[in-house]
């Protein structure tokens, strides 16, 4: 590994250090260009497009005719977009809301030094492997009245037992959170034992040496060191909720009616199924906007606690 | 939090007990759906009508596993999931192939060869990672149109390969900061090349972050439903699709036991990777779990 020259390799390098600056320069520019060249048009390019669609009278097929925000004027008037709209808020909240406790709580009580808890965290975690269609379609089968939990309990005596939320257009976008909570209860867990473990022990036993009792130092002390993990978890479970489509699919499809539909379902039944390229590109804009509107903030404080350390 | 000092009174062993307890309630929440699908899919059919969900069968078959694979109608057609298993792998190999290759030479060209502006595009590549797909959706049909690769599945390829970059890149990149440069500075100061030293130098220390890419690859592009149902006919779909049809074909007898058998179907392959890889899954969740 010597990097002294001879004399007849010192003669050529004027002529090869040139040669090679220019590949140190742009082979790395190079390998990086098809990457940033499809970024740019599948992701910015198909953004705009999608803008630009959202602009037109397109139906069956895109047109190119604008019309304005008229596409966005008509999703404002149509009942259809608010139900979905007003799911998301209801899934969305209870789902992250449902998720950061459940995930929190079997984090903390797995963190009192548990026998078995590898097998235990296997356990929890496991249905995030699982596809959102296989679990909508799990959930079916567990929720379906006469076959299901209801049939279950009944079975057992209790003849009045009733759970049939599957079926009750007023229920239905409930069946969602149970299906995505089972789903995704585990990864936050994950998410809190990995923060709890990082805490450094010593600020623990100097709060039981003061006399605090385990519950007063998890609230006080733990808890305020895990905002991250809290932050971070709100906003990836957040940006699954805005996303749900497959769960909404297999589970419910959108019934009774379009009860459980989600913004995600309204786009493609819109752009693909009912001939209204314009609307859903409108409403696909406008789950966007939703995704940005909690990234930005998040990027925002990721690179400010970056920055300072 | 390891080292919480304890005493042992009486109550602190009930306070133990309930722990357990509380533990263990919530691994059955979590395991009860799959051994009732496990249950109900080696079931006759009389039996899931006669007795309740976690009744255990009295004749277990694998009837409905077979008719599952072979047999059961998606749709108009009536030969089962087991062609759609083979081909989301069709799909899944070459995408996550493609997509951690490109990957690991973006994330290295991006950490060990730095030039103005490399970080600004990996900005711009993340990016990626976090649009919501429905956004790209309508685009996207027209584009496969344009290549000629509508309803195919190396159509489907490009699609996951092209959102799959940067999440493969995020990790490269994550991972290969933290090898020191001076090991690079080295070799290029003895006039190795970029492709030699990414061979000699980098490849061999990239085993753990390989393994979480293809993992986390494999499980986001067999667990896809919205690209399939998207950009696949009957012959291409993925298994997802042929699951999901299956299930909501509204013809005949509703068989729940063949339903609940292609389930275990579709899943199989992500738990067997869950069960043998955890580990590195979940590292993969906790480095990219954005992709919804």
């Amino acid at each position: 590994m010597s990097t002294s020259l001879s004399p007849e390799r010192a003669a050529r390098v004027p002529v090869k250090r040139s040669a090679l600056a220019f590949l140190t320069d742009w082979i790395p520019r190079l390998v990086l260009a098809p990457s940033v060249a499809v970024s740019l048009f599948f992701v910015y390019g198909f953004m705009i497009w999608t803008f630009v669609l959202s602009l037109t009278n397109s139906r069956m097929l895109p047109s190119y005719d604008f019309v304005g925000f008229a596409q966005y004027a008509q999703l404002m008037a149509n009942d259809r977009w608010w139900v979905a709209a007003t799911n998301l808020v209801v899934f969305g909240g209870l789902f992250v809301g449902i998720c950061l406790v459940l995930g929190a709580l079997l984090a903390i009580l797995l963190d009192q030094r548990i026998r078995q808890e590898g097998s235990l965290r296997t356990v929890y975690l496991y249905p995030m492997a699982l596809s959102f269609i296989v679990t909508g379609v799990v959930w079916k089968w567990l929720l379906n009245p006469s076959l299901g939990l209801q049939a279950m309990v009944r079975g057992w005596g209790f003849e009045d037992f009733t759970f049939d939320w599957l079926v009750d257009p007023d229920m239905a976008v409930y069946t969602l959170v149970i299906a995505a909570v089972w789903q995704a209860s585990g990864f936050v867990m994950a998410l809190f034992l990995a923060g709890l473990r990082g805490i450094d022990d010593s600020i623990i036993k100097a709060a039981q040496l003061d006399g605090a009792s385990l519950p007063r130092i998890y609230a006080r002390v733990v808890m305020p060191c895990l905002r991250p993990v809290v932050f971070s978890a709100v906003m990836i479970l957040s940006h699954i909720a805005i996303k749900s489509f497959d769960l909404v699919v297999a589970l419910t499809g959108g019934g009774p009616g379009y009860a459980s539909d989600l913004p995600a379902t309204f786009m493609y039944t819109h752009a693909f199924t009912r001939a209204q390229i314009g609307l859903g590109s409108a409403s696909a804009m406008l789950m966007l906007g939703g995704v940005l509107a909690i990234l930005i903030p998040y990027l925002y404080s990721e690179l400010r606690s970056r920055r300072h350390g | 939090m390891d080292n919480v000092i304890r005493r042992r009174t009486p109550g602190a062993r009930l306070a133990r007990a309930a722990l357990y307890a509380v533990l263990i309630v919530a691994a059955l929440f979590y395991l009860l759906p799959l051994l009732i699908m496990l249950l109900t899919s080696i079931k006759p059919l009389d039996e899931i009508g006669a007795g309740t969900l976690l009744a255990l069968p009295e004749n277990p078959t694998l009837e409905p596993w077979i008719n599952a694979w072979g047999e059961a109608c998606t749709g108009m057609r009536c030969e089962g999931v087991g062609g759609y298993f083979w081909n989301s792998f069709a799909i899944v190999i070459p995408a996550v192939a493609i997509s951690t290759v490109v990957g690991a030479l973006n994330g290295y060209a991006l950490t060990k060869w730095r030039f103005r502006g490399s970080e600004l595009l990996f900005a711009l590549m993340l990016f990626g990672c976090f649009i919501p797909f429905q956004v790209v959706l309508l685009p996207m049909a027209q584009t496969l149109g344009w290549l000629g690769l509508s309803s195919s599945r190396a159509g489907l390829v490009l699609v996951h390969v092209v959102f799959g970059i940067a999440f493969t890149t995020l990790f490269f990149r994550n991972f290969y900061v933290a090898v020191p440069s001076e090991l690079v500075s080295a070799a290029k100061l003895d006039g190795a090349g970029f492709f030699r030293i990414f061979w000699r130098i980098l490849l061999p220390v990239s085993a753990p972050i390989i393994v979480v890419s293809v993992i986390w690859q494999f499980t986001q592009i067999w667990n896809d439903f919205l690209f399939g149902v998207a950009f696949s006919a009957h012959d291409t779909q993925p298994v997802t699709v042929a699951l999901n049809n299956l299930v909501n074909t509204s013809t005949g007898v509703k068989e729940y036991n063949v339903d609940m058998a292609a389930a275990m179907i579709a899943a199989l392959p992500t738990l067997v990777v869950y069960v043998l890889a955890g580990k590195y899954f979940v590292r993969g969740l906790t480095a990219g779990s954005v992709k919804g």
